[in-house]
């Protein structure tokens, strides 16, 4: 092999700690602690995790917005200490857009692409506009769009200068929910289709199992775990994560703890103790009292206060046959395509 | 490795756009009023030294006359700071919370008064309350009243604009939750806008006050001989009486109070900065109802100031200029402003004067945004490190000293201090560089107060996207930084160029009869005997007006909906 593992090619980032609001017999605060990543060429990484977990300040920490108080970042094997934000060759897309409100769309789109002849440049702002689904849009000036409009236009300018590595920040949170997945969608075919290695900061793990070949998980300014979307999902390395990831109760069990996911709970019908949905774990059925239900997304989800073996808790379970009433007593077993087993 | 950044380079860059605004301060406004503080408190010994003599201050401090004018200074002040809030208040209401036809013109006709020179508004008021003037039987000549109105005419718009601008951005559904509470109208406006405004109301206030206390010009025209600030006072004992101790004594007396009402306007500011960020956009103006209380007030209340404090004083002044020595419509006044004045009042033609004047200024206007220029690029960096910061907002609150040290104490300084500065042998003082130096001075803080606070709302985050696309940090500064402050500068011109042209305070001092400008050359008018001098006085001023006007609107116009200053 020709490139090792070690420097390959790619975003290579090696025990990163950003800190804030250092000054002297002031340590300040911790925002990235020790965090140590890969992006092969190609790949598109998403960066999950609450709000104020870091993942922010490492992406800008990349960028090179933000100092970087301890470890490396290397692009393509080379170092990137001491190269300032604008030789990098990144491309930067903020959650709001961050448009230059005094020039038109073509104008922005074309703002990376200085150093080109006035005629490549033409061509590329088209061909990238065409991309984004926004051909013709070029005269119009930014504040008109609306704000899925603005964040192709950036997503447009981002891309033009043909970016060694895409930072994307957030971009999509500011926009309502159905906008959301599908510019989410249009977002990854984007990138697969230009080739382009990217870091996706989200909040949303829907949003970044949509855009990511691969998801990361930061907690507290760590890294809690890297994995491919599907195995993320069904194994969890640690009980912080699957709660990140929705799963709302944790029971006791023989390998470490089986993590009840969003749809790990079914109700069965109190009487014929027959599962409406797959197999039980053990085929236990238990019981709760319902609190209440709603119709969301096609589906009836069932809120229950029950005992599943870690106290009463309030949970939420699916179900597929009737919708029961209020204080109703109902039974209810594990779907065990819904759960996950995590370390102790 | 040719990707590293030179970092040398960007410090040279920094380094001298720190270091030529600090220069200029230092050399034409710290050793000058410096200088004058030592005259105060120093006195020659005799052998060519000097020997620390408070007596000066013991001297001119017994005189019950210095008491009299810091009385009538701080009343005058006071008076006119309560006035000024009362009347503006409901301007502000009208002209940022209703929409109505015309209101985009009302809101320029309020601004007027506070761009236009001294000595004119001195002249306008003066021809009102003359025994023969359409308001003579007020009995207001060189009276208290007559500077207090003078002096609301002039800072009306402060407040309108200061109160305005914050109450435009106010989020309304905090009151509109109020209401629906139960709160009757007026319980809402007490206890959630007002208090809103507070920071707002008070930070006008301030400023307010502090123009009242070092106003000159139109005190100097409006007070005569029985009526005065420190200000005047200055002027009067050194270039009636050449007493230049008494004078540096008040000098350093009017920098007290001077600096008393910075400090609590400082915090008043920033006590508003942090208020603004809590608000929306602006979203808050309703059609104007004529037939509800709280709009018809408001309406009323402003129309009155709107017609008989601003436009009928102007209107009179205009009238009045059309008029001969005999009373009769004529153009005599505008055709004299070709000579030097009856009995030669003057040493040059009026128009030499405007000639003078617009030369001056805009000498003044290019020293004033270049520096001032400087200091805002410095002052809206947000640099990481704490003690940068912490120098960032020093340089910011210097480079507002003088907004607050009068002009007169300005040009008197560079009397004392300029005719070798620093041992070079150059004679400032016959170079014709200093008067437009004074008023460079004098127009700075107005530059950095006007493009501030566009350079501050910019988002960071477009530099650090115009970076991440490949801008070098001067292409962020041209692409990003200029483009988004140009018509914030194009205003910062106007402004710095109206300022010098109305200067009058340091001007008065320095200018030298061959050079004088027009606010000088209608002092002198005014201050000699004669119909045809005072007609051409008249007719003088409604040409600095126009000029003045003219230079806002093209400013205004540049402003667009931008947004921006505070003035």
């Amino acid at each position: 092999m020709a490139v090792s593992q070690e420097r390959g090619a790619g975003l290579a980032v090696r025990d990163v700690v950003v800190r804030y609001g250092q000054r002297r017999g002031h340590a300040g605060t911790t925002a990235v602690d020790g965090v140590s990543l890969d992006v092969a060429a190609g790949e598109v990484l998403a960066l999950l995790g609450p709000s104020g977990c870091g993942k922010s300040s490492l992406l800008r920490a990349v960028a090179g917005l933000e100092p970087v108080a301890a470890g490396s970042v290397a692009f393509d094997g080379a170092d990137l200490a001491g190269v300032p934000v604008h030789r990098r060759g990144f491309g930067l897309l903020f959650q709001e857009g961050q448009l230059f409100p005094h020039r038109d769309v073509a104008g922005n789109v074309a703002y990376g692409l200085a150093d080109r002849p006035r005629a490549e440049r033409a061509e590329r702002v088209s061909e990238l506009l065409a991309l984004v689904g926004l051909t013709g849009f070029g005269g119009r000036p930014v504040a008109e769009l609306s704000g899925g409009e603005k964040q192709r236009v950036a997503l447009a300018r981002a891309l033009a200068p043909r970016p060694r590595l895409l930072l994307l920040d957030e971009p999509l949170s500011a926009l309502d929910r159905g906008l959301r997945e599908r510019l989410a969608v249009e977002i990854r075919a984007v990138l697969h289709a230009t080739g382009t290695t990217a870091v996706f900061v989200t909040h949303d793990h829907d949003e970044a199992f949509t855009v990511a070949d691969r998801v990361a998980v930061m907690s507290a300014g760590r890294l809690a775990q890297v994995a491919a979307p599907e195995a993320l999902w069904r194994a969890p390395a640690t009980r912080e994560v699957a709660e990140f990831l929705g799963y709302q109760t944790f029971l006791p069990h023989a390998d470490g703890l089986l993590a009840v996911g969003p749809a790990g709970l079914r109700v069965v019908d109190g009487g014929s103790g027959g599962a409406s949905g797959g197999a039980s774990v053990g085929g236990e059925v238990r019981h709760g009292v319902v609190v209440a239900t709603t119709f969301r997304r096609g589906r009836t989800e069932v809120t229950v206060d029950a005992d599943l073996g870690a106290g009463e808790e309030r949970l939420v379970a699916l179900t597929d046959g009737s919708v029961p009433a209020a204080d109703d007593k109902v039974g209810l077993v594990l779907d065990p395509r819904g759960c996950a087993v995590v370390p102790g | 490795m040719s990707l590293r950044r030179r970092p040398r380079q960007a410090w040279l860059g920094w380094g001298a756009a720190v270091g030529v605004p600090l220069v200029f301060l230092a050399v034409f406004f710290a050793w000058p009023v410096v200088a004058l503080v030592v005259q105060g408190f120093f006195a020659d010994d005799g052998a060519g030294g000097r020997t620390l003599d408070l007596s000066g201050f013991a001297e001119v401090l017994g005189q019950p006359r210095t008491w009299r004018v810091v009385g009538q200074t701080l009343a005058q002040a006071s008076v006119g700071t309560v006035l000024s809030v009362l009347l503006g208040i409901p301007g502000a209401y009208l002209l940022y919370r209703c929409r109505f036809p015309g209101r985009t013109l009302l809101r320029g006709l309020v601004t007027v008064p506070f761009v236009l020179p001294t000595v004119v508004v001195g002249v306008a008021f003066r021809h009102l309350f003359t025994p023969s003037g359409p308001l003579g039987w007020l009995g207001w000549e060189e009276s208290f009243a007559g500077v207090v109105v003078a002096l609301v005419f002039f800072n009306y718009s402060v407040v309108v604009r200061t109160v305005g601008g914050l109450w435009e951005r106010l989020d309304p559904r905090a009151e509109q939750a109020a209401r629906a509470l139960g709160a009757t109208p007026w319980r809402a406006f007490r206890t959630v806008t007002l208090p809103a405004l507070g920071p707002a109301i008070a930070s006008a206030a301030s400023v307010v006050f502090l123009f009242c206390s070092t106003a000159f010009g139109v005190v100097l025209v409006l007070g005569g001989m029985r009526y005065g600030t420190i200000e005047t006072e200055i002027w009067i004992r050194t270039t009636q009486f050449l007493d230049l101790r008494a004078a540096a004594v008040l000098s350093v007396l009017q920098l007290v109070v001077v600096v008393a009402a910075l400090l609590v306007s400082g915090r008043l500011r920033a006590r508003r900065e942090r208020a603004l960020q809590l608000t929306g956009e602006r979203s808050g103006a309703h059609p104007l109802d004529l037939r509800s209380v709280r709009d018809v007030l408001p309406a009323v209340a402003t129309a009155v100031v709107v017609c008989g404090l601003v436009a009928f004083p102007l209107a009179g002044l205009v009238l009045r200029s059309f008029r001969g020595p005999d009373g009769a419509w004529s153009l005599a006044n505008y055709v004299a402003l070709g000579t030097t004045g009856g009995r030669n009042a003057l040493t040059v033609t009026v128009w030499e004067a405007t000639a003078n004047s617009l030369r001056i200024a805009a000498l003044a206007t290019l020293i004033a945004v270049v520096v001032g220029g400087l200091v805002v690029l410095v002052v809206s960096r947000r640099p990481r490190s704490h003690g940068l910061r912490r120098a960032v907002g020093g340089l910011d609150a210097v480079f507002m000293l003088p907004l607050g040290v009068s002009a007169v104490t300005v040009g008197f300084g560079f009397l004392l201090t300029l005719d070798r500065p620093l041992g070079l042998d150059v004679d400032l003082r016959t170079s014709g560089l200093l008067v437009p130096i004074a008023q460079a001075v004098v127009a700075i803080p107005l530059v950095v107060r006007t493009m501030l606070p566009v350079l501050r709302a910019i988002d960071p985050r477009l530099r650090e996207t115009a970076a991440v696309l490949g801008a070098p940090p001067g292409r962020v500064l041209a692409s990003v930084d200029l483009a988004l402050a140009a018509r914030s500068l194009g205003l910062a011109v106007g402004f710095a160029f109206a300022v010098s042209l109305g200067e009058f305070g340091a001007t008065s001092f320095l200018a030298r009869p061959d050079a004088a400008t027009l606010p000088v050359v209608i002092y002198r008018l005014v201050g000699q005997p004669g119909a045809e001098n005072y007609g051409m006085a008249l007719a003088a001023s409604v040409v600095l007006a126009l000029l003045t006007a003219t230079v806002m609107m093209v400013a205004e116009r540049m402003r667009g909906d931008g947004g921006g200053g505070e003035f």
